[in-house]
C-alpha cells in the first residue's frame, strides 16, 4: 500500500463534501499519509478466517410496524432552517 | 464542607428534613460557576433561568419519590435539550438554538427531578483527547488550569471536579468519559454497548458510542445509571436487558473477587508514577480479600490503529448530515449547491474533524474497503476475543484508565499520532462494547489524579460497580478536593 498522494486528497475531499486550501491539501497528504501508515501495523495480523465485527451485541433487524406519529410539525422542522420558503428549505440552484 | 460533598443521598436525606432546599442547590451550582467558570470553561450554554423556576417549583412540591430530586446536573453538549442550545462545541451548529427534542436520556432524567444547570464543553464532535478540539474557549482542569481536563467530555469532568454541578452526563467513544474523569478525579462510568439509549446523542460512531454519568462518587455514580439505562424503542441498537439495582451492588464485599491485570496495561508507555499506584491498589483488594493475577491482551496494541479506522469511518457517514439545509451555519459564499455543501461543512467544521472525515471517507472509499476499513473490523473481532477469553475465568479486568496523568496545554495538539495514543488504554473497552469505569487511585508528585480503571463483563456494570466501590471506601482519594477558587 503506498502512500496517499495529493490527488487522492483532493479527490476524498470531493467526495467526503469538503472544500480544502492547496495549504489544506498540503497538509492532509502529510498527516492523513502519517495516519495510514501507521493502521497499516494491522497488516501484522492474519485476519483470513476471522469474521469482521461490525457491531458486539447480537441483536439483528430490530422492526416495528410502520404508523404515523405525532412528531415535530412542519414550523418546528423549519425553525432552524439557514434559509427558508413558503413552508420549504431554501437552497442555491441544483441545476447548472 | 461545601453542598456538593455530600452524596445525592445525604442531599435527599437533607432536603427531607427541610435542612436544604433545591433552590440553595441550584445557588450553589451558579455561585461557583460565577466564582470558578471563568478560569475553567466547563460550560457552553448555562440554563440559569429555567433551573430557577424549576428549583422553586420543586421546593414547593416534595417529591420523595424521585431520586435525584433537586439535583444540579450538567449535560455534555452532544445531547439534545429541547430548547436549549446544543452545539457538540462546533462553529456548524452555532446557532443550534432548539433541538426541537430531548434526547432519551433527557426524558428519563426528567422523570426523577435534577436541575439541568447547563450544557457542557468538549471537543468538537466528541473528536478529541484534552478539550482543545473545542470551537470555544477549551475546558482547564481544576486541579490545575495549565493542564487539559481530558476529553472529549472535558467540561462533564472538569464541572464535577470543581464542584459546579454534583453529576453530569459524558458520552465515551474511545475513552471520553473515562479519560477525563481520570483527568479531574472524579468517577466516570462507560456503560456496556447497547444499555444506555443513544436516541438524541449526536451520533459520532454508532458502534461505538455510549453515554454515562460522572460524578464524585462511585454510589452516585450507580445511582445516575440506574435511572439512565433501559431498553428503548427509539434506538434499535439500545439491548433489551434487564437493568439491575446497581446501587443494591454496592455490598463493600469482594471476598474472592477475581481480578485480572493485563500486562499491557502495565507496560513500557504507561509512566512508572502511574504503575505504582495501580501495584498499589492492587494492594487494597489484596487485603479486602480479591485476588490478581497477570493476563495478557495480545491485540490491544493494534486497537488505536483499529478504532481511529472503524470510528473515523462511521464519523465520515454520520456527519454527512451536516449539509447547511435544515439546520446549523450555511456558508454565505456560495453559488450552487454542492459548492454550499463544501464550503458550508468547511467553515463550519474544525482540524481534527476534517481529518477524521477526510480519514474514514478513505478508509471507505471504493479500493480501500477492504484494505482498511474491513481489516479493523477484522482485527476488532481479534480484540473482542481477547476479552471474552479473560472473562471466562475472571470477574473484571483492571489497569490504569491512561498511561500519564493530564499533560499540559498544548502538549500534544501538534502531532495528532500522539495525541491518539493516550487513549491505547480505554480503546479496546469500546471496541468489545464491555462496561469500564475510572476512579481516582492517587495523585501524581505534581498534584494531578491518576485513575484507575475497571473492566466487567457485558452488562455486568453492577460487579465493576461492586469492585470501584470497594476500593474507594478502603481509600480516601475521592475526597481530595481542587483547590481552585478556595477548597469546594
Amino acid at each position: 500500500m503506498a502512500d496517499i498522494s495529493k490527488e487522492q486528497v483532493k479527490h476524498v475531499a470531493h467526495l467526503a463534501r469538503l472544500a480544502v486550501t492547496d495549504e489544506e491539501v498540503e497538509q492532509l497528504t502529510e498527516e492523513l499519509g502519517a495516519i495510514i501508515h501507521y493502521a497499516e501495523q494491522l497488516n501484522e495480523l492474519d485476519t483470513d478466517n476471522v469474521e469482521p465485527t461490525t457491531h458486539v451485541l447480537d441483536i439483528k433487524n430490530v422492526m416495528r410496524k410502520d404508523e404515523p406519529r405525532e412528531w415535530i410539525t412542519q414550523e418546528e422542522a423549519l425553525k432552524n432552517a439557514p434559509d427558508k420558503k413558503d413552508g420549504q428549505f431554501r437552497v442555491p440552484s441544483i441545476l447548472e | 464542607m461545601a453542598l456538593f460533598d455530600f452524596t445525592i443521598k445525604e442531599l435527599e436525606e437533607k432536603l427531607h428534613n427541610k435542612e436544604i432546599t433545591v433552590q440553595d442547590l441550584v445557588d450553589e451550582s451558579f455561585n461557583r460557576i460565577k466564582e470558578v467558570d471563568g478560569e475553567v470553561n466547563a460550560f457552553l450554554t448555562l440554563n440559569e433561568e429555567n433551573a430557577r423556576t424549576y428549583a422553586k417549583e420543586l421546593d414547593e412540591k416534595e417529591d420523595a419519590a424521585a431520586s435525584l430530586f433537586g439535583i444540579p446536573a450538567g449535560i455534555k453538549d452532544n445531547i439534545m435539550t429541547k430548547g436549549l442550545r446544543t452545539t457538540c462545541a462546533s462553529q456548524f451548529l452555532d446557532n443550534f438554538e432548539d433541538p426541537l427534542y430531548d434526547a432519551t436520556v433527557m426524558e428519563k432524567l426528567s422523570k426523577e427531578k435534577p436541575v439541568n444547570i447547563g450544557k457542557l464543553n468538549m471537543d468538537e464532535f466528541a473528536m478529541g483527547s484534552s478539550n482543545e478540539n473545542s470551537s470555544y474557549t477549551p475546558t482547564r482542569n481544576p486541579w490545575n488550569t495549565d493542564y487539559v481536563p481530558g476529553g472529549s467530555s472535558g467540561g462533564s469532568a472538569a464541572s464535577v471536579a470543581a464542584g459546579e454541578v454534583l453529576f453530569s452526563l459524558g458520552s465515551d467513544t474511545g475513552g471520553s468519559i473515562r479519560q477525563p474523569a481520570a483527568f479531574c478525579g472524579v468517577v466516570g462510568m462507560k456503560p456496556t454497548y447497547g444499555r444506555v439509549s443513544r436516541f438524541g446523542l449526536v451520533a459520532f460512531a454508532s458502534s461505538l458510542d455510549q453515554i454515562g454519568p460522572i460524578t464524585r462518587t462511585v454510589e452516585d455514580n450507580a445511582r445516575v445509571l440506574e435511572v439512565i439505562a433501559g431498553h428503548d424503542k427509539m434506538d434499535a441498537t439500545s439491548a433489551n436487558v434487564e437493568v439491575p439495582k446497581y446501587t443494591e451492588a454496592l455490598t463493600n464485599d469482594v471476598k474472592g473477587l477475581k481480578i485480572a491485570v493485563p500486562k499491557e496495561y502495565l507496560a513500557k508507555g504507561v509512566s512508572p508514577e502511574v504503575r505504582e499506584h495501580i501495584m498499589n491498589a492492587l494492594k487494597v483488594y489484596e487485603s479486602l480479600g480479591a485476588t490478581w493475577e497477570e493476563v495478557s491482551l495480545p491485540h490491544s496494541k493494534y486497537a488505536v490503529a483499529t478504532y481511529y479506522l472503524l470510528s473515523s469511518s462511521e464519523a465520515s457517514a454520520n456527519l454527512a448530515r451536516f449539509d447547511g439545509v435544515r439546520y446549523g451555519v450555511r456558508s454565505e459564499n456560495a453559488d450552487n449547491m454542492i459548492d454550499m455543501f463544501k464550503k458550508s461543512r468547511s467553515e463550519g467544521f474544525g482540524q481534527e474533524v476534517k481529518r477524521r472525515i477526510m480519514l474514514g471517507t478513505f478508509a471507505l472509499s471504493s479500493g480501500y474497503y477492504d484494505a482498511y476499513y474491513k481489516k479493523a473490523q477484522k482485527v476488532r473481532t481479534l480484540i473482542k476475543n481477547d476479552f471474552d477469553k479473560i472473562f471466562e475465568d475472571y470477574d473484571v479486568v483492571v489497569g490504569p484508565t491512561t498511561p500519564t496523568p493530564a499533560f499540559k496545554v498544548g502538549e500534544k495538539t501538534d502531532d495528532p499520532l500522539t495525541m491518539y495514543a493516550n487513549d491505547i488504554l480505554t480503546i479496546p473497552v469500546n471496541l468489545a462494547g464491555v462496561p469500564g469505569i475510572s476512579v481516582p487511585c492517587g495523585f501524581s508528585g505534581e498534584g494531578l489524579p491518576i485513575g484507575l480503571q475497571i473492566i466487567g463483563k457485558h452488562f455486568d456494570e453492577s460487579t465493576v460497580y461492586r469492585t470501584a466501590h470497594a476500593f474507594e471506601q478502603a481509600t480516601d482519594h475521592h475526597t481530595k478536593r481542587p483547590q481552585i477558587g478556595g477548597a469546594k
